[in-house]
């Protein structure tokens, strides 16, 4: 059952030297339970799509239903049912683990009493009990993005939306979050779209992979399949394998955060 | 309603804490109005600046709307290192009311002056201002309305743009023509005719006009019913751009 789908899903934006096309019409469809790895070269549109998908940007044309509510008619019901991580995450470093957590519960309009019960809980789960209790600055790079997930994970959402989770985390990090991810699929059966520039964390992780390319997508398939039809074998790299869909590979990009 | 209601009052919550865990914003706000008590209002109790009442009822409506100018005004700035943090970005994703994302804030910065409204009376009254209790009142009233509508502006204009650098002179740009053309130091009475009609143009005057008359004692006058409509007008349409902002974040 397909648990995101979209049709023609396209934005414009309008800028002093007309309109830019950032994406030009996306279809693709994620299976629930699935982990999907979203890949494209810089500027490919894929934060412009994961921003539609998120009701964070509104879109200029097409149409997409996520988690069985229409982007368009039902932006709340939306997100409702989604969770996400931004790449910049989005703790205030001021504020004490603890409260984030119980507030994004609130936010999410549980009470106060099962937002309190959930931060524990997802401390728990996350490993983070013992740094609740400290200010959000204090916590590794590898913590902090343990956190921010909890955040996303907070009122249990159908789909969970990862953009470039690991950029900026050390390799022993990056594995523990790989684990995570998987994890989190595993036992709550939760969808996991994820945007990345690292080719091996996107065959490591995801089930099928969807490349975009100037605002469409020009290429979906396992790994596996991807590998042998575009790069002629199945043991080939995926860095191969991009080269010969887009005529560029995924240059990891220097780790600005993307202002809104 | 009572979800915009509870929404509201979790922002609210999270931002009061906030500045209560910061003693030194608390008091530091009302620094400035206070030295001017202090240090400026000496200097006019011997002018002819009021028809009815003492210079201090016309200084001291000014400093309290001043308080609400500057501070307001400035609001944005918090606004500017949360969209750097994403914060912004996790709120907007979750299925809180637009609405109070921006009244939770904006609330929270009229709390806070309105406090340091009242701190600024109390010293005012040690230095001599005498005015009617009621129109004490309604002077908060004022500053109130004119924080939650300054930032609602503010926080509207923060997220349109990207860096702090840039954020401060162009509110400085708004502020200080804002600040001569409502007459807040001295009563545009005083300004020759070109003035006096200019100042009409900047909507700020006729709210210190509606607290001046209050600190008189003058509440049904035709200086009291400008200030009420043109702070309604204020507040509706600043609060209706803050909303849209926060409902489509561009930029």
């Amino acid at each position: 059952m397909a648990v995101i789908s979209t049709a023609g899903l396209a934005r414009t934006f309008d800028t002093k030297r007309g309109p830019v096309h950032a994406v030009r019409g996306i279809d693709l469809t994620v299976e629930a339970g699935e982990i999907l790895g979203f890949l494209g070269p810089n500027g490919a549109g894929k934060t412009t799509t994961l921003r539609m998908l998120t009701t964070l940007l509104a879109p200029t044309g097409g149409a997409a239903t996520v988690a069985g509510c229409d982007l368009l008619r039902d932006p709340v019901g939306v997100r409702r049912q989604t969770g996400y991580v931004a790449q910049s995450g989005g703790v205030d470093p001021s504020i004490r683990v603890r409260e984030e957590l119980v507030t994004q519960g609130r936010l999410y309009r549980l009470s106060k009493a099962e937002a309190e019960a959930r931060a524990e809980e997802l401390a728990h789960e996350l490993n983070l009990t013992g740094l609740l209790e400290r200010k959000c600055a204090a916590l590794s790079g590898g913590q902090r993005r343990r956190l921010d997930i909890a955040m996303g994970l907070t009122h249990r959402p159908a789909v969970l939306f990862l953009d470039e989770p690991t950029t900026g985390l050390d390799p022993g990090s990056r594995s523990d979050l790989w684990d995570l991810v998987r994890r989190i699929r595993a036992q709550w059966g939760t969808t996991v779209f994820l945007t990345t520039h690292y080719l091996d964390e996107a065959d490591a992780l995801s089930d099928r992979l969807v490349v975009v390319d100037q605002g469409r997508v020009v290429a979906e398939g396992t790994p596996t399949a991807l590998k042998t039809r575009y790069a002629g074998s199945p043991d080939a790299s995926l860095q191969d394998t991009f080269l010969a869909i887009t005529g560029r590979g995924v240059a990891p990009q220097d780790t600005t955060p993307i202002a809104v | 309603m009572t979800t915009l209601v509870s929404d509201t009052a979790l922002v609210f919550g999270r931002y009061a804490r906030q500045t209560l865990r910061s003693k030194m914003q608390i008091f530091f706000g009302a620094l400035m109005p206070v030295l001017y008590l202090l240090f400026y209002g000496p200097l006019l109790t011997a002018m002819p600046l009021a028809s009815r009442g003492s210079s201090w009822q016309v200084l001291v409506p000014g400093l309290l709307l001043q308080l609400g100018l500057f501070g307001a005004a400035f609001c944005g700035f918090a606004i500017i290192i949360e969209k750097q943090h994403g914060v912004v970005e996790r709120m907007r994703v979750t299925p809180v009311s637009r609405l109070a994302l921006l009244l939770g804030r904006v609330l929270r910065d009229a709390a806070l002056f309105v406090f340091q409204a009242v701190l600024v009376i109390l010293v005012a009254l040690a230095m001599g201002l005498r005015a009617p209790l009621p129109g004490i009142l309604i002077g908060f009233g004022f500053v109130a309305a004119m924080t939650v509508s300054l930032a609602s502006l503010s926080y509207a204009l923060a997220l349109r743009v990207s860096t702090p650098q840039s954020f401060g002179p162009l509110v400085n740009a708004v502020n200080m023509p804002a600040m001569l053309l409502s007459g807040l130091m001295l009563p545009m009475s005083l300004a020759p005719g070109w003035l006096n009609v200019l100042s009409h143009f900047m909507p700020f005057r006729y709210l210190v006009d509606a607290v001046r008359a209050a600190f008189v004692g003058d509440y049904g006058g035709t200086a009291m019913l400008y200030g009420v409509l043109v702070t309604a007008a204020l507040l509706l349409a600043s609060v209706a751009t803050g909303t849209r902002l926060f409902r489509r974040a561009g930029a």
